[in-house]
């Protein structure tokens, strides 16, 4: 029984609860028992005991969710040694609708420090490891949550994507991830990282399983004033082609420099598939996109130099007790954050100081409007973007920690949509080298369905076997 | 491109304490990304207007009326020292 429940899709397990063939608290305690014997550092903290049972559509299907989430009496650290031990007194939105959905909260999942990183190795809880080779990283900052859910240690995962954070450790982990339109999902109760660019969505092992969960959970949030109203039903994607569909292939930018020949090969495949089922392919060009990395590294730092200073050792976490209340503050940061997230504190402060504020911060302003402007101009004439998730297949554990530079380019591809708030999904394209590698379709803001229905057509022709990672399919 | 003296300078401003021995690698490593990101200079941006934030959020007030809001002692309970029902922190000018 175990294996045949290991093998259900979370759709799968939640209509086989909902005909009555499967008892919720044996499906919880299945996961809940794989979760609390992992072996990757993917959580970091299991439930004992399910919750108080919710009827709803998601049926009992427990979710693990990052830790970036405030759940109440839960702990929720964001992976920083400044929030160690901090039980929120309330619980984020995305979290609470999908509780009220019926999903019960299964775990709490590691992740890079406030979100800021692609690796996961920026925890303070320790690194988490990749499932389909345990020498390399899960990718971040979702690491915990697409471990997981690769692993078979959770049916699906809440994770969060400022530029890459669930697309990219998805593609590393070979499973689903989808970064919704912005506003779509509310942040209220998402430790915040940068404001205008943070969002929640879905890691799954498929594409139908992504969509079901993220039916749940979008909507306007009154707690979340930049949260806005999805304008339609999010469908269940059943479709198996892809005539009068054209792709967009950003042709500069997929044959640059840093890609890895497997990756390439698999995105070729994948185009070809793409073809076979009805798909037009053309060429088009980001021209901005090289920019748009730069960009990036300058208003997400910003926004959380902003953001971070809230954590002062007053109303939470960790304090250091000093002389002065001054020093406090000074000292308690100082021991609190990791070397990444001090990086980017001072990066931040530095680009909104006096002096330098149009330098950088403004100028990266505009450049964000001309990637949203170019993202545009090519969803006039075609219906999505493609491009591989990720320039690489998962990395060696400490491969680029030395050098913070080399692991900001694993975001090369996921920063532009991530700019323009346009949503994108990451589907496995098949392996390289024995490890996995994602596809990334993306389409204009609120095309959801769309994506996911193409997403689906290419995810049942490629056929990818995702069960090597959960340890076999026995 | 920063010097020890501008680091300490950013540093006061985002309240963080960097130590002696840190101060040489972060201004190296800062340095490497300021490199980095300075290819935006690059860029023809005349007549480009700045984008802060992606959607309309222009019109998103909500009714303003009274409703509950945390218990003091439950906002109060993960504080790391409470006194008299507020936050307590040590004195600005020291004992």
């Amino acid at each position: 029984m175990a294996d045949e429940i290991q093998e259900l899709s979370a759709s799968a397990a939640a209509a086989a609860i909902a005909d009555g063939g499967l008892a919720r608290a044996e499906l919880f305690e299945h996961y809940r028992a794989r979760a609390a014997g992992d072996e990757l550092n993917a959580f970091t903290w299991v439930a004992e005991q399910p919750p108080a049972p919710v009827e709803g559509p998601l049926s009992g299907v427990p979710v693990a969710v990052k830790d970036l989430f405030c759940t109440e009496g839960i702990p929720s650290q964001a992976g920083s040694k400044i929030l160690a031990g901090y039980c929120p007194p309330y619980t984020a939105t995305a979290v609470a609708n999908l509780e009220a959905a019926g999903a019960p909260v299964l775990g709490k999942t590691n992740q890079d420090e406030f979100a800021m990183g692609s690796s996961n190795e920026n925890s303070a809880f320790g690194p988490v490891l990749n499932p389909w080779d345990h020498s390399r990283v899960p990718g971040g900052s979702s690491g915990g949550s697409a471990a997981a859910v690769a692993a078979g240690l959770a049916p699906w995962a809440l994770g969060t994507d400022t530029g890459g954070s669930i697309r990219q450790p998805a593609a590393l982990c070979g499973i689903v991830g989808l970064k919704p339109t912005y506003g779509a999902v509310s942040r209220y109760g998402m430790i915040a990282f940068a404001s205008s660019l943070d969002s929640a969505g879905p890691l799954t092992r498929d594409v139908a399983d992504a969509a079901l969960f993220y039916r749940h959970l979008v909507g306007r949030d009154s707690a979340d004033a930049t949260s806005v109203a999805f304008p339609e039903a999010i469908e269940i994607p059943t479709g198996e082609r892809l005539d009068g569909i054209t792709l967009a292939v950003p042709t500069g930018l997929v044959d640059g420099e840093g890609i890895e020949a497997g990756v390439r090969e698999s995105f070729e495949a994948s185009l070809e598939t793409a073809r076979s089922l009805g798909a037009t392919i053309v060429g088009c060009e980001i021209p901005s996109a090289r920019y748009a990395l730069s960009a990036y590294y300058v208003i997400a730092p910003a926004e959380a130099s902003s953001n971070l200073a809230r954590f002062d050792g007053v109303r939470y976490g960790l304090r250091v007790e000093e002389g002065r209340l001054d020093e406090m503050y000074t000292e308690t940061r100082h021991d609190g954050f990791g070397a990444e997230v001090k990086r980017r504190i001072l990066i931040g402060t530095y680009a909104l100081s006096s002096g330098y504020y149009d330098a950088y911060y403004g100028r990266a302003q505009r450049v964000r409007t001309v990637v949203a402007r170019e993202l545009g101009a090519i969803f006039e004439s075609a219906d999505f973007i493609v491009t591989p998730t990720s320039p690489t297949v998962a990395f060696g554990l400490g491969d680029r920690t030395a050098d913070p530079l080399s692991m900001y380019l694993s975001d090369l591809f996921t920063i532009p949509m991530s700019l323009a708030g346009t949503p994108a999904i990451s589907i496995p394209s098949g392996l390289s080298e024995g490890l996995p590698v994602g596809l990334q379709i993306c389409g204009p803001a609120f095309s959801e369905n769309r994506i996911l229905g193409a997403a689906h057509a290419l995810e049942q022709a490629i056929g990818f076997d995702g069960s090597p990672a959960r340890g076999g399919a026995s | 491109m920063i010097d020890r003296d501008e680091l300490l300078h950013v540093a006061r401003l985002a309240r963080l304490a960097l130590h002696e021995d840190e101060l040489d690698a972060t201004a190296a490593e800062l340095s490497s990304i300021l490199e980095h990101v300075a290819v935006i200079e690059e860029l023809d941006l005349e007549g480009v207007e700045p984008t802060a934030h992606i959607g309309d959020v222009s019109d998103s007030l909500r009714a303003d009326t009274a409703r509950p809001s945390l218990p003091r002692d439950v906002a109060l309970a993960p504080a790391p020292a409470v006194r008299d029902d507020g936050f307590l922190v040590p004195s600005p000018q020291g004992e």
